[in-house]
């Protein structure tokens, strides 16, 4: 079996060191090494986005990123979107607007919903929907989504 | 009119309810925004080990032997599992080899042997080490393939069942039925106009985000504990006992989350082999599959060849249908060609009429439910047969449609007479919706459709606990997948006149509820719904009897409204629920409301599309520009739900119409088992999807509910190739509709 190898990042705000194999990847870290399992597998080959997190200020696919790459990142998780146990305005708008039927996918969309947000407040549309592609859901048929990130946006530039 | 101006979320009701048809935040809501809910994968416990499975190349081949010992040697590796450890119980062969292969394999992606391993990929490394030795046979792939004489044989034990008797044929057609009704051939006789034409649907999967999985520990004292994400705790429980030989009792089902299911989550995969991973090493283990084994080792839905006629007046009154369908069952019989039938011709009152339906077992992974099995694929004909039909009469499609339309009292082919159903107001709402009323963009195409599927009932159970601050808890054991915790909680809100947010609803496991059916057969708000009325209403009973015993006076004088509980004749006898809650203890012990339900006055829904598309003329590829669907749901609990089913359906009808196929090469390889290749709709696909709720309700439920999970995808691919077809110009046969096959329409 491979040796492992010592990583040590920020995981929502916090210091996380971890051993993971070189084969292992990001996502998988997450959810069995360290034991965030918010963030979930939905295909493992980069094509679902339901396990997105935040890199770095970048959107990925945790699945495409290894475990060892972490190593200095700066990482958000769905663990991280709420303040305390106050939700964000996107968590309370998918819930507001019945945004979620499993919500498997869920955790995913406000993870790349809040990065769009924070790069566009006030997106069309089509800006949403366009963001949003590389999001399966299979449930809602996007609709009270985009209407649930038109809603949060609105409200995020009233505040 | 502009889609800006109007209400792009209708409902037409008449009925008011305090709870009921409000939008409350679902109650599992936080944990589901947070990530804080708990999924199958998610799942965890001390000790755990993971679980891969192997999976056959070959479509079709006989397993001539399987040499586990190389696998069993790697470090890390803890057990092995194949056919030969189940119980070799005379029946239910077939069922115990789709979970594990004993002498053959059927399909490409079916399931051999489990490995438990520390680790997942270590798990993975011991797959590669077990050696199988096939001899590889032809496969057989479509229904005609399988149909056709000399077509190699799938099971040399299935013999046809012809029209309900054993003909003793063996055959890859397992099972031929028939529904007859008036005098078909007498009704193509009277009629003016005959349309008859023949249609291909292909394979295509639910498509759920979250792969199968389960845990399970088959513990010391000889009992099964699995968690799994399921539509039905019990449906695991009953069929874990069944091919492990042991009784329900020994074992309990815990549903976890489940990350959508639509169907494909009824039967079981892993669950089995997980239980004799953890019997043989004493410890949990946990199998997930992978997407690629979500595709290839689960039961998608069928492809299907179906060939509809219809006569006509030149009126318009149908004087005779026959539909003829075959559908692909998988490696085993059992495809959901019987619920076609049901449905193919369910929305017209027609007097003359014929259903053949062929089961046929081919080289593709065995067929499981998927949102109103079956129903898709005979609407695809029959609507686009109603569509030509039109054509040819130089009639509205919805006049058309209207004409014929099912009413209370309209006797189906197959057999049952409709009560109350709203197949008119359907296709009124829809003539009458601003979409129809304005004129389609240029060089757009437009269709319409309507569909049908006749929901289901069976058992649920429910219980109620009354807490000392007139708060409820509500327990009962439907998987949760679209927010029925919060529509089955609004039953007994609305019931003990108390808010929902004072009802805390919980999704318990096998051992602590009544038996309760799948989430499926869209029966979760309507049977599960109705046990959670049942229990309230026996928790008011109890509550009026003890205000009764509390005032000394006869509870038949008393009433309970709103959440007061009052007299009749004295206005001084007054109190709250909740003051009643605070003196239960004082007054004779905790008050608890229990129901178990079984109901039979199941209502049918159906639901009508308009569908805008535009048509790339060089490339063939089809645009939605704009999207309505109108259902009758009786009555919507929870409307922003309801909508959601609607959309949600109607975009999986979509990507049914133009993208999604199990594309398979001449072996029965799958090519796209990805999915970036199988190629569902995004976000950036699609238009909103507006919907019109009609509510008509159901006399067979306390509130009106007919269920509204299904029959939402049924109309979108006919009303889709209806669209192309008015776009083009020419008929489309075939599903998926992709770019290349709506340009060789044309040739």
């Amino acid at each position: 079996m491979p040796g492992k190898t010592h990583v040590q990042t920020t995981i929502n705000g916090e210091k996380v060191d971890f051993l993971c194999e070189p084969r292992q990847s990001l996502l998988e870290c997450l959810r069995d090494v360290i034991g965030l399992t918010g963030t979930k597998e939905g295909c493992n080959d980069g094509n679902c986005g339901a396990c997105t997190i935040n890199m770095d200020g970048r959107v990925v696919t945790s699945c495409l990123v290894l475990g060892v790459e972490a190593e200095g990142a700066n990482i958000e998780t769905i663990e991280g979107v709420a303040d305390g146990s106050n939700l964000h305005p996107l968590q309370l708008a998918f819930l507001e607007n019945a945004a979620l039927q499993c919500g498997i996918c869920t955790p995913g969309f406000i993870v790349s919903s809040k990065a769009l947000l924070e790069q566009n407040p006030d997106p069309t549309e089509h800006e949403i929907r366009f963001w949003l592609a590389n999001n399966l859901c299979r449930c809602t048929g996007y609709d009270k989504i985009v209407r649930a990130v038109q809603d949060a946006a609105k409200k995020m530039q009233e505040a | 009119m502009t889609t800006a101006d109007y209400e792009r979320n209708m409902i037409l009701s008449n009925v008011d309810y305090k709870v009921l048809g409000t939008r409350p935040v679902r109650h599992d809501g936080a944990d589901k925004v947070t990530g804080r809910a708990i999924y199958g994968a998610d799942f965890d416990a001390s000790g755990l080990l993971h679980g891969k499975i192997l999976r056959s190349p070959h479509a079709h081949a006989k397993i001539v032997s399987i040499d586990t010992s190389k696998a069993e040697a790697l470090e890390g590796v803890k057990a092995v599992a194949t056919a030969a450890d189940f119980p070799q119980t005379d029946d239910k062969k077939w069922v115990r080899d789709n979970i594990l292969a004993s002498d053959k394999v059927l399909y490409a992606g079916h399931a051999i042997a489990g490995v438990a391993a520390a680790n997942p990929h270590v798990a993975e490394e011991a797959l590669a080490l077990i050696e199988v030795k096939y001899e590889v046979l032809k496969p057989v792939l479509t229904t005609q393939e399988a149909m056709a004489d000399g077509a190699p044989i799938l099971h040399e034990g299935l013999t046809t069942q012809e029209l309900g008797e054993d003909s003793g044929v063996v055959s890859n057609t397992a099972d031929h039925f028939q529904h007859v009704k008036g005098d078909v051939t007498k009704g193509f006789e009277d009629a003016d106009v005959i349309v008859e034409r023949e249609y291909n649907t292909a394979m295509v999967h639910q498509g759920y985000i979250e792969p199968h999985n389960g845990t399970a520990l088959w513990n010391a004292d000889g009992r099964l504990h699995v968690w799994c994400s399921t539509q039905g705790s019990f449906v695991v429980r009953d069929s874990l006992a069944e091919l492990l030989d042991i009784p329900v009792s020994r074992i309990r089902v815990t549903p976890t989350e489940i990350g959508g299911g639509f169907g494909g989550k009824i039967p079981i995969y892993v669950e089995p082999v997980a239980a004799i991973l953890s019997k043989k090493t004493g410890t949990p283990v946990k199998i997930v599959m992978s997407r690629k084994d979500t595709f290839e080792g689960s039961g998608p839905t069928p492809g299907s060849n179906i060939k509809i006629k219809l006569g006509a007046k030149s009126d318009g009154t149908i004087t005779a249908a026959h539909a003829w369908m075959a559908m692909e069952a998988g490696g085993y019989p059992g495809s959901p060609v019987g619920a076609a039938a049901q449905c193919v011709f369910a929305a017209y009152d027609i007097e003359n009429g014929l259903i053949d339906g062929y089961d046929v077992v081919v080289n593709k992974p065995k067929t499981a439910p998927y949102r109103a099995p079956g129903a898709p694929n005979a609407a695809f004909g029959m609507e686009q047969a109603m569509n030509e039909l039109a054509i040819k009469l130089n009639m509205d499609p919805i006049d058309l449609r209207l004409k014929n339309v099912a009413v209370e009292g309209t006797r189906r082919i197959d057999g049952p007479t409709f009560r109350r159903i709203g197949a008119k107001e359907v296709l009124e709402a829809m003539k009458d919706h601003p979409h129809y009323q304005t004129a389609k963009a240029a060089g757009h195409g437009r269709g319409v459709s309507i569909g049908f599927w006749f929901n289901i009932g069976f058992d649920s159970a429910c219980n109620i606990a009354v807490n000392s601050d007139g708060s409820i808890n509500l327990t009962e054991g439907s998987t949760d997948i679209g927010g029925s915790r919060t529509s089955i909680a609004m039953h007994a809100a609305e019931v003990l006149g108390i808010p929902v947010e004072d009802v805390r609803p919980s999704v318990v496991d096998t051992d602590t509820i009544g038996f309760t059916a799948v989430t499926g057969g869209s029966r979760t708000t309507f049977a599960t719904g109705w046990a959670a009325y049942e229990a309230a209403q026996d928790v008011k009973k109890q509550s009026i009897e003890r205000a009764g015993s509390i005032w000394d006076v006869d509870p038949d004088s008393l009433q309970m409204e709103d959440g007061v509980i009052s007299s009749k004749t004295d206005s001084e006898l007054k109190m709250t629920f909740k003051e009643l809650a605070s003196q239960m203890s004082d007054t004779g012990g905790g008050i608890t409301g229990r129901a178990s339900v079984n109901p039979k006055g199941v209502g049918g829904s159906f639901a009508g599309n308009m569908v805008d598309v535009s048509v790339d003329d060089e490339t063939g590829k089809v645009t939605i520009e704009r999207f309505t669907c109108v259902q009758d749901v009786g009555k919507a609990i929870h409307p922003s739900y309801v909508e959601g089913q609607m959309q949600g359906g109607s975009v999986q009808g979509i990507g049914w119409a133009l993208n999604e196929e199990y594309f398979m090469n001449d072996q029965g390889n799958m090519a796209n088992s990805s999915l970036l290749d199988y190629r569902m709709p995004t976000s950036l696909d699609l238009p909103m999807i507006d919907t019109v709720i009609v509510e008509v309700a159901n006399p067979g439920h306390p509130f009106g509910v007919r269920g509204v999970g299904e029959a939402n995808i049924v109309p979108p691919t006919p009303a889709i190739a209806n669209a192309v077809s008015d776009a083009t110009g020419n008929i489309m046969t075939q599903l998926p509709l992709t770019p290349g096959a709506v340009l060789d329409s044309g040739k």
